[in-house]
């Protein structure tokens, strides 16, 4: 046997901090914090992302290759979304004479 | 039931079973890391529109019913969690527990895909499907409107056509399962199939906030 087995412990506990976190994502939702609103549901969408990525599909305890292509591939998206967005919401900042 | 078990072959390319295996899962990660960059692209789509439009789709957003939304995201999560289980049943060579775990799995996927396919009707009915006939009430930006639903059915459409292939995946190892043909010693296809069926899971963890709840302190 190769791999590492987690005990059905864990994945309870992962699963059912799984549910709390959706239970919150719903009710923070109703409530008006601005601009806060935005942020706090990718907030709550990232945590649940690591749970699942860490424990469920078991990055904790895969090679150092696997995890280096993992945030390899999370930098490229952050450049696809920080890049692009920086144009879009900076656009109307400064007067364009002409425009 | 067939008692003569084959374990795979060692490739000649590799040197143990153990970097056989981290190969293959290394491999699933590269696949699911397009996959991340293709619905990437939808991700950001959305939010250039939803910042431009911000009110259009603050509106169409409140029409979607939350409720369907959060319970499905919990019906996904339940499938998630059987995935693990039956990864693990696998790890441990429990063949009986790794066979119910599938099935729950592949029913609890199938919830998933009717609820969708019933929040998609209520789409029809509510004139909110893109098109001639589409019309939301209480504004008069009705082209981002369109926009926002379009992005709707082709991010959530686009899901549960991962879902379907997923039900499809599910099927192929349980019918190996029932074979008895995943041991301690080989159990890869389990191991990879899970973690394109999470992968699934973590998509869905984005879309259900960004399409459902993104204006709801609004009302």
């Amino acid at each position: 046997m190769h791999g590492h087995v987690d005990s059905i412990k864990t994945y309870t506990l992962v699963f059912l901090s799984l549910l709390i976190l959706t239970a919150a994502t719903t009710a923070v939702a109703t409530i008006d914090l601005g601009a806060l609103n935005v942020v706090m549901a990718l907030f709550i969408a990232v945590v649940k992302m690591l749970l699942v990525a860490l424990f469920f599909m078991h990055l904790r305890h895969s090679t150092i290759l696997t995890k280096v292509v993992v945030g390899g591939g999370m930098l490229w998206l952050g450049i696809l979304l920080v890049f692009s967005l920086a144009d879009f919401v900076t656009r109307g900042w400064l007067p364009v004479p002409g425009k | 039931m067939d008692s003569h078990i084959q374990v795979p072959e060692l490739q000649e390319q590799f040197e143990t079973p153990a970097q056989q295996k981290d190969a293959s899962t290394l491999g699933m990660w590269i696949f699911l890391v397009t996959e991340v960059m293709f619905f990437g692209g939808l991700f950001l789509a959305y939010a250039i529109y939803r910042r431009a439009f911000a009110g259009a789709f603050g509106l169409a957003s409140n029409t979607l019913n939350v409720w369907i939304g959060a319970v499905n995201t919990g019906v996904l999560l339940c499938s998630s969690f059987t995935m693990v289980l039956a990864v693990r049943a696998a790890q441990i060579g429990g063949r009986r527990a790794l066979v119910v775990f599938l099935i729950l799995t592949i029913l609890l996927g199938g919830v998933f895909l009717g609820v969708k396919a019933y929040e998609w009707n209520e789409k029809f009915e509510e004139h909110h499907v893109p098109g001639p006939t589409f019309h939301l009430e209480g504004t008069t930006e009705q082209g981002p409107a369109q926009l926002f639903f379009s992005l709707y059915f082709t991010m959530t459409g686009l899901h549960a056509l991962h879902m379907v292939i997923g039900e499809g995946l599910m099927l192929f190892l349980l019918w190996h399962a029932y074979k008895g043909k995943y041991t301690p010693s080989y159990y890869t296809p389990v191991d990879v199939g899970g973690l394109y069926w999470h992968f699934v899971d973590i998509i869905w963890i984005f879309l259900f906030p960004l399409l459902y709840l993104i204006a709801r302190h609004q009302h």
